[in-house]
């Protein structure tokens, strides 16, 4: 036999095990099937389709401007309200969104994981990618809203990628953390249906960042930046229209999703040997 | 090659059960006990994935204790015990599904489990998509699964329909497409669960050459796991028979089943004698095997009460031109005689035998028995001279329930509650 066979030990692990990557790109194929169906099912059966994924933020958009831009007057760093919250918008639907279907994908997959054995950070991680179609349909709008506004397209515009790697590493960091906690503990799912609203709120959507700024001072400002949709959302509205870049503020959070990461990943490890257990 | 492939060592698994909750007498310490019950819900939760092993507490569980064994390269082992013998919680573990609580599993090559047929299947999917979900669920490459695409679906035999939305399948079309898959897998050890409970006769005798097929040509190596003594004893040269979590035998199947039947075998849907030389019976004729079937063949525990019930009686007969008659006697729970019947309305009724093998079935009718339990006695005997071939006394048992089906019509209507009685026709009003 010429090639080196598989030899696999199976014991009570002590300690929380490493991220095995090698294993994770072993079963790339199951997670691109699983993001397949998620994306395929979930507009099955459905008239309008993808065209969801466009109504979802209009409303919001047009909800918030009528109500917090025009009849509250919150301001909006000198920019038209509507594309002000549609930068805010389109990252934070998709990061509610996943961190919903995240955080009970362990749940509603028990009956999959219970039966095969796969590496389990592959069920928070289906969410993520497959509402990234939803996410990129979306910004058509913004680039209809940006050429309406007359806020033509500048080289800022490629540093989307990096708003939206933050924005990533904060969702996967979340929903493993979420998930691993939601298949033992079922009130992590009840408390998400208030906590995301409230989440909302502390993110700089319906306000600019830079309020905070004005009214607690610079020291709370840096830390608020820690909150890692803080600099997605201010990067994103910094790279689609005239504003300059609040680089410290990315900067802070891109440090706060990296933590969020590294911790979500690690906890998911630590209790993944239990899932089967406890599902 | 003789080289071990799988080594077990000495493994155990511990759970955790919830223990009764407090019971209050007055509305006071109820109340008390709800505003306390957060807290101590949250030990309960939390403590469901705390084991101490060294602590003998009241609410842990032992699925497995001490389980040590090995398997050579080319091996079939089977996995018998009764429900709740541990047999699920051995394969999940070697499955990489549950760790054990102590213990190590050294296994050499790809390890491919079926402990359910069509795993993470969506229905919502064409047969198409879901051969691809199913396949990398299971394990396999897209690569793999695309090259062995056309053997899989033509080994289904749902071709026509693989690109029909899963829902639309019959249940029977969505277990073939779904063995298909397993069926196509190429690991070194392949786990079985009782997957071929499922299916019709036919089909199942297909999944079964293709795993003999797999384990005999092909020199894999399989661990399976049956109720099916008759399977097991087929396809197993050794079993070991697992009785409370704990390793009762280990050895050549033919012992280990016999040592099961004799010692453990509690009342089963099915009852049968794989060595004819221990089954009941005389010189004249033997009982092979007896079970409780649906219309379509299949043996099962539970019946919806409008269901058609048949005892299929296998036996064997070696008395040229022996005149016999068959019956059986059926009680319920309480051991109540609920009724008698004897086969005078077959072709075989007083009519001479041909040696050689058997089979009859009554028909009980749908709406007759009430739910519960039923438990019967088979006897085969002589009519003219009342010789009594044999008689052998609860020899299997199923389960009559209402589902309470929206498609037929039962005696309860939709009414739900106790419903007493020990037959329960549906009659005619008017």
């Amino acid at each position: 036999m010429s090639e080196r066979r598989l030899h696999i030990i199976i014991e009570k692990k002590k300690g929380r095990s490493a991220l095995n990557f090698k294993e994770l790109i072993a079963y790339k194929d199951l997670l691109y099937f699983m993001v397949l169906r998620d994306f395929t099912v979930v507009y099955k059966q459905s008239v309008l389709g993808l065209a969801w994924a466009f109504i979802n933020p209009i409303f919001s958009i047009l909800i918030f401007s009528v109500v917090f831009g025009k009849l509250a007057g919150v301001p909006s760093d000198g920019i038209p309200y509507p594309i002000f919250s549609c930068a805010a918008i389109l990252p934070w639907t998709y990061f509610s969104s996943t961190i919903n279907a995240s955080g009970s994908s362990l749940i509603s997959s028990s009956g999959v994981f219970t039966k095969v054995y796969f590496p389990r950070l592959i069920i928070p991680l289906v969410p993520v990618l497959s509402k990234l179609v939803d996410f990129g349909v979306s910004f058509v709008l913004l680039i209809i809203m940006m050429f309406y506004y007359e806020y033509y397209p500048t080289l800022k515009l490629l540093l989307l990628p990096v708003f939206m790697l933050i924005m990533i590493m904060a969702t996967v960091g979340l929903g493993a953390w979420l998930s691993s906690l939601a298949i033992q503990y079922r009130d992590v799912k009840f408390g998400l249906t208030f906590a995301v609203p409230l989440l909302m709120y502390a993110a700089p959507v319906v306000f600019p960042a830079s309020l905070i700024l004005e009214k607690f001072g610079e020291k709370a400002y840096y830390l608020y930046g820690l909150y890692p949709m803080v600099g997605v959302i201010e990067g994103f509205r910094a790279a689609i229209t005239d504003r300059p870049v609040p680089w410290i503020i990315v900067g802070m959070s891109a440090f706060g999703a990296s933590l969020l990461l590294f911790i979500g990943i690690r906890i998911f490890k630590s209790l993944e040997s239990r899932f089967a257990d406890v599902a | 090659m003789s080289d071990t492939v799988l080594k077990v060592h000495n493994i155990s698994k511990a759970y955790r059960i919830g223990l009764k909750d407090q019971q209050h007498d007055t509305l006071g310490a109820a109340l008390v006990s709800w505003i306390k019950s957060p807290l101590r819900n949250f030990k309960r939760v939390k403590d469901l994935s705390r084991i101490h092993a060294d602590k003998n507490e009241a609410d842990i569980f032992w699925a497995l204790r001490n389980i040590s064994f090995e398997l050579k390269q080319g091996e079939v082992l089977g996995i018998i015990g009764k429900n709740g013998a541990g047999k699920s919680t051995l394969l999940k573990i070697l499955s990489r599904i549950t760790e054990p609580s102590s213990g190590r599993v050294e296994i050499y090559g790809r390890v491919a489990s079926l402990l359910e047929v069509g795993t993470g299947f969506n229905p919502e999917l064409t047969g198409r998509e879901n051969v691809f979900l199913n396949g990398t669920i299971l394990g396999m490459t897209r690569n793999e699964i695309e090259l062995k695409f056309d053997q899989i679906i033509y080994f289904s035999g749902v071709e026509k329909f693989i690109d029909t939305p899963v829902k639309r399948y019959s249940s029977g079309m969505k277990v073939r497409l779904a063995f298909a898959v397993a069926a196509h897998l190429d690991p070194d050890i392949l786990i079985i669960d009782e997957v071929l409970a499922v299916g019709d006769a036919e089909f199942q005798k297909k999944c079964l050459g293709k795993i003999q097929d797999v384990a005999g040509n092909k020199g894999k190596t399989v661990l399976f796991v049956s109720h099916d003594m008759k399977t097991i004893s087929g396809l197993c040269t050794r079993s070991i028979l697992l009785v409370n979590g704990q390793i009762e035998k280990v050895g050549n199947t033919n012992d280990v089943i016999d040592h099961y039947l004799r010692n453990f075998d509690v009342l089963d849907y099915k009852k049968e004698w794989p060595e004819l030389e221990k089954a009941p019976g005389d010189s004249a004729v033997k009982l092979k095997s007896i079970s409780a079937i649906d219309e379509s063949g299949t043996s099962k525990k539970f019946f919806d009460i409008t269901e058609k019930i048949g005892i299929e009686i296998d036996y064997v007969v070696y008395q040229p031109a022996l005149e016999i008659w068959h019956g059986l006697n059926f009680y319920n729970a309480e051991g109540v005689n609920i009724f008698d019947s004897h086969n005078i309305t077959s072709d075989y009724y007083n009519q001479p035998h041909t040696p050689g093998e058997h089979t009859i079935t009554a028909w009980i009718p749908g709406n007759f028995l009430a739910e519960g339990k039923v438990i019967l006695n088979v006897a085969i005997f002589n009519h003219s001279n009342h010789f009594i071939h044999l008689h052998e006394m609860e020899v299997i048992s199923f389960d009559v329930v209402d589902y309470l089906r929206n498609d037929v019509l039962s005696s309860r209507g939709k009414s739900t509650g106790k419903f007493p009685g020990m037959v329960r026709p549906l009659l005619i009003w008017k």
